[in-house]
């Protein structure tokens, strides 16, 4: 039977997903040229990541004013303003990462990997993928994607920690990929469709499904929890964040919350709409325990990653508080929290590695005594951080808190809001301490090995200017949040 | 066009960044200079504010400025002064300038002490000015931040603790405000945080939510001024503090808790001000006692004078809620009068401990022989904190406590206690400090120099002048007064409703953009 189809094949359009190819091919470019070279050269390397993510950056751009379909692919992927969004931020935060890495390996006397850059581009693909993802089993996948790039980039040096927390990562993260999984099967069921607005179009109209549904749904946020760090499902943080290396800590720490944040408001703002009202108090209940246990755990921490992989819990409980408000007004705030706390925790794991000196030295708290002293500008860089965090005007935090609280408000949640406030102010104390011990201690013996000549604290000049980006975010943000807040505002809409 | 108030607001910024872009080219004696010079224009520019104020003007708010700031959720500049903020205000572009002058001494990274204190001058300015609540809680909190520096990097054996303590216990008072002021925003349709369009919202609200509103408001601000049992902060914090440190605490920070109280609480609840104004009463009366008491008991002179803030600070209290028109005036008038007295307390306090390098009252003794000038001005000032007629504490005590007589003979007859209470630890200390005998080691002591005269002879002399001419304040004060009096107890039987729009027009902000 010639001339008649037998199978239906879509359209294919691929310029909603470029950004992810040009990505992956600049990842195999790099791949070969490690293979093929004598002797690869780090800069070579940077040069091909950063191209890499400038060339994703500028496919992305037109896809602002996309005119075609609202999805593509089959309706798999959708080109909306918000996946243009996110992969914006997710390829400016890769391309911060792939800077603050270049300094890490060129300071800490590892043996350069050449891996590195082709894993990261691997993994930011996964990213602006999973944020694009109109089909849960595209999401599945780029989730799969960035894990397994992580998971390897995580171990990446070899060192002890490294390796543990590769290895836990990689434990818990293949159970949480089968709970997602599992989920998508549940939710297949109830809908029969794994595509996210057909699963929306499905659950207004059925009734009798809505049970198993449900099950779909919880089970999907066990993997959404364990991706964004949220409690119950954040065991693996703080020993990952701790144990990766710091630049590694720095740009997963922003990338993966913002992609599974991206991915996880699709699945609730569009799939699972209609039911609001069910999934807000399983939100409420994650965002209520990530907060307390986010914030109270970090109290007792001695290692500076550590304690920010513990405010980076708290800090997935408060992007859950704006959740709770469904449609645009939740997700404005959730994307404005999400820009200010890819700004801040960049920026703060970025001094981390910066007072570090090389390696993994210099990790503890008790290790910036007096940092004011001998490296005014690191302190100053990490106050500003800290204060972000901390949620202190006139930084991107306060707004950020702002607006994700009055969010909640609107929604009718201010029990949640009390207590997000409240421990805001238990969550005040640890920030506060490591200003406490960098502006008002007096410097242990600092190692000689992490002095320059001039007995300053080695300051990598480089690292130092890649930080300018974040800390102008950070007080940009918190004083003219105006000039981007109307991007948001346009990119809150999701088309599927 | 009228930009006067952002100008006096960001001016000390502007002198805090100048400081910092020096670096470390900038040598210590010129951050001195410039920090002083910043202030000190922000003083002369704050003058001119006062002279455009037009105390009969109808509207209640003047050289108001509005502008678009965060459009998308409604967050807007607004500022304006009305015959309470502008007192504030002058209060703290005075002082300033005075405190710097009080940390010439300071050696330890003059730099970034002098950067710290010019944005909290910003900071705390910003607080009295502001017309937007969240614009208003932005500053409230911002000046947590060079404070807490202050009191850590620059205060005493103990000053981590202390700084650390006080950033937790306002910021959990503040956390409360942040979510009163969310919920009158979400209520009134999540559109604007402007003064005048919230509080329009607080007068439709259900007197129970009007209530829980206002003890969410009261609870930041009772930390703030402070009201037992949130006062615990105050003592460490005062103590620990650098001179200029405790001046500022004392005199500005304080009155920002007071300011909050007339601004928002009485404006924004009249129902709910009525309803807890006897718990509230309690509380102050408690604090104007407890902290008499414990003045008395002290040895260390820096903690004795905080205790007499916590007493005196009760009082205020106590006036504002005793809604008489003497009551808030005189409440507003002590304010004022605190905040010079005390701030000029505690600058003595710092000149007499940089001398004998104590400031236990029981190391000290017969200082007044070898420094005559310096021990007069300690007691010139100890007369007019302790309320004597002709100095300016008196004539707030007297009508604070005239106003509090018209509501409650109690609450009146425990009131003038505190006067007698602060008489006698006042002179008390004064005594053991200034007369018998002297010891061998504070026998040759300087007395007062130059740089001394100059920032203490300004302070006593309106000390005096507002204790001659009280009218100078309560000119401007009293039509704010009545302001706030018309909304909480249009009458003095308290029964005509209180949302009326007449009395809403007269707090509403001039109609326009935004």
């Amino acid at each position: 039977m010639i001339g008649q189809e037998v199978l239906p094949t879509p359209a294919l359009v691929f310029e909603p997903v470029l950004p992810e190819l040009v990505l992956v091919a600049f990842a195999i470019a790099g791949l070969l040229y490690e293979a093929l070279a004598k002797r690869s050269e780090p800069i070579l390397h940077l040069s091909i990541g950063l191209s890499g993510v400038l060339l994703a950056a500028a496919t992305t751009l037109p896809l602002w004013s996309w005119d075609g379909a609202a999805t593509v692919l089959g309706g798999t992927v959708s080109a909306d303003r918000f996946a243009v969004l996110a992969r914006l931020l997710l390829l400016v935060v890769a391309a911060l990462g792939l800077l603050l890495a270049y300094q890490y390996f060129a300071r800490s006397g590892d043996e350069r990997k050449g891996e590195f850059t082709p894993l990261l581009l691997f993994a930011t693909s996964g990213m602006t993928l999973i944020v694009a993802a109109a089909d849960l089993i595209v999401t599945f996948l780029a989730l799969e994607i960035l894990s397994l790039s992580l998971y390897v980039l995580t171990g990446l040096t070899g060192r002890r920690a490294a390796n543990e927390a590769s290895m836990k990562y990689f434990l818990l993260g293949a159970f949480s990929s089968a709970f997602f999984l599992y989920g998508v099967a549940m939710a297949y069921g109830a809908t029969g469709t794994t595509k996210i607005g057909a699963m929306a179009l499905a659950l207004t109209g059925s009734g009798g499904t809505q049970s198993l549904a449900l099950l779909g749904f919880a089970l999907l946020a066990v993997g959404f929890g364990f991706k964004v760090s949220a409690a119950p499902f954040h065991m693996w943080t703080p020993d990952v964040y701790q144990g990766a290396p710091t630049p590694v800590t720095a740009y997963m720490s922003a990338a993966t919350k913002i992609a599974a944040f991206a991915a996880l408001i699709r699945v609730l703002d569009v799939a699972f709409q209609a039911l609001a009202w069910d999934w807000a108090p399983v939100v409420w209940g994650l965002a209520a325990v990530s907060i307390v246990l986010g914030s109270i755990l970090a109290i007792a921490q001695t290692n500076v990653k550590r304690m920010l992989a513990y405010s980076s819990i708290a800090h997935a409980g408060f992007i859950l508080t704006g959740l709770t408000a469904a449609g645009a007004v939740g997700i404005r705030s959730a994307v404005f929290y999400l820009v200010a706390y890819a700004a801040m925790t960049v920026g703060a794991f970025g001094t981390v590695m910066l007072v570090s000196g090389r390696g993994e030295e210099r990790t503890r708290i008790a290790d910036y005594a007096g940092l004011a002293r001998t490296s005014p500008l690191s302190a100053a860089l990490m106050t500003l951080f800290l204060l972000s965090l901390a949620g202190i005007p006139p930084t991107a935090g306060f707004i950020a808190k702002v607006n994700v609280f009055s969010a909640a408000i609107g929604a009718g949640y201010w029990g949640l809001v009390l207590l997000g406030v409240v421990m805001s102010v238990a969550a005040a104390f640890f920030y506060l301490r490591v200003i406490v011990v960098m502006y008002m201690q007096e410097p242990e013996e600092v190692s000689a090995s992490s002095m320059a000549p001039d007995g300053e604290v080695l300051v990598g000049r480089g690292a130092g200017a890649v930080l300018v980006v974040p800390a102008a975010a950070t007080l940009v943000l918190g004083v003219f949040p105006g000039v981007i807040v109307a991007v948001i505002e346009k990119a809150s809409v999701l088309r599927w | 066009v009228n930009k006067l108030l952002t100008l006096t607001t960001f001016l000390p910024l502007l002198g805090a960044l100048m400081v910092l872009a020096g670096g470390r080219g900038l040598k210590d004696e010129a951050a001195r200079w410039v920090a002083l010079g910043a202030s000190l224009v922000t003083f002369i520019v704050s003058l001119i504010v006062l002279g455009r104020f037009d105390p009969s003007a109808s509207e209640p708010f003047q050289m108001v400025e509005q502008a678009h700031w965060v459009q998308s959720i409604g967050l807007t500049y607004t500022v304006g002064v009305d015959g309470v903020s502008i007192w504030m205000l002058l209060l703290t572009t005075f002082l300033f300038p005075v405190s710097i002058l009080a940390s010439w001494t300071v050696t330890k990274d003059v730099r970034r002490f002098m950067a710290a204190m010019l944005v909290l001058e910003t900071a705390v300015i910003g607080t009295f000015v502001a017309l937007d609540l969240l614009l208003f809680f932005l500053f409230f909190e911002a000046l947590l931040v060079p404070m807490y520096l202050l009191i850590g990097g620059w205060g005493g054996q103990r000053r981590i603790y202390a700084a650390i303590k006080f950033f937790l216990f306002t910021m959990a008072g503040s956390a409360f405000l942040l979510l009163g002021i969310l919920f009158l925003y979400s209520k009134g349709g999540a559109v604007s945080f402007r003064y005048d369009a919230l509080l329009g919202v607080a007068g439709g609200l259900p007197a129970t939510t009007g209530r829980w509103l206002f003890l969410a408001f009261f609870v930041a601000f009772a930390v703030k001024v402070p009201l037992v049992p949130l006062h615990t902060w105050l003592p460490d914090a005062h103590t620990e503090a650098p001179t200029a440190g405790s001046v500022l605490l004392a005199a500005l920070l304080l009155k920002v808790g007071t300011y909050g109280l007339i601004r928002f609480n009485l404006v924004f609840f009249p129902e709910a001000s009525k309803y807890f104004a006897t718990f509230v009463g309690v509380i102050a009366v408690i604090g104007i006692i407890y902290g008499a008491v414990n003045a008395l008991i002290q040895t260390d002179i820096k903690r004795l004078v905080a205790y007499s803030s916590v007493s005196h600070l009760g009082f205020v209290v106590l006036g504002l809620f005793a809604f008489t028109q003497q009551g808030v005036t005189g409440g507003v008038l002590q304010m004022v009068n605190h905040g010079l007295a005390t701030g000029a307390l505690f600058l003595l306090v710092g000149m007499v401990y940089e001398r004998t390098h104590t400031r236990d009252l029981g190391e000290m003794g017969g200082l007044a022989a070898g420094m005559p000038w310096l021990m007069g001005a300690f007691l010139f000032t100890v007369f007019a904190s302790a309320g004597l007629p002709g100095l300016n504490g008196f004539v707030g005590e007297f009508l604070v406590i005239i106003g509090t007589f018209a509501v409650s003979n109690w609450f009146g007859a425990l009131a003038a206690t505190a006067v007698v209470l602060a008489a006698i630890y006042l002179l008390w200390s004064y005594q053991r400090m200034a007369f018998g005998r002297v010891r061998e080691e504070h026998r040759l002591l300087p007395d007062v120099n130059l740089r001394e005269v100059v920032i203490l002879a300004p302070v006593l002399a309106l000390l005096l002048v507002f204790g001659v001419a009280p009218k100078l304040l309560t000119d401007r004060i009293d039509p704010a007064a009545e302001a706030v009096i018309a909304r909480v107890a249009p009458d003095p039987q308290h029964t005509t409703d209180v949302g009326s729009p007449v009395r809403n027009s007269i707090l509403a902000l001039p109609a326009g953009e935004p």
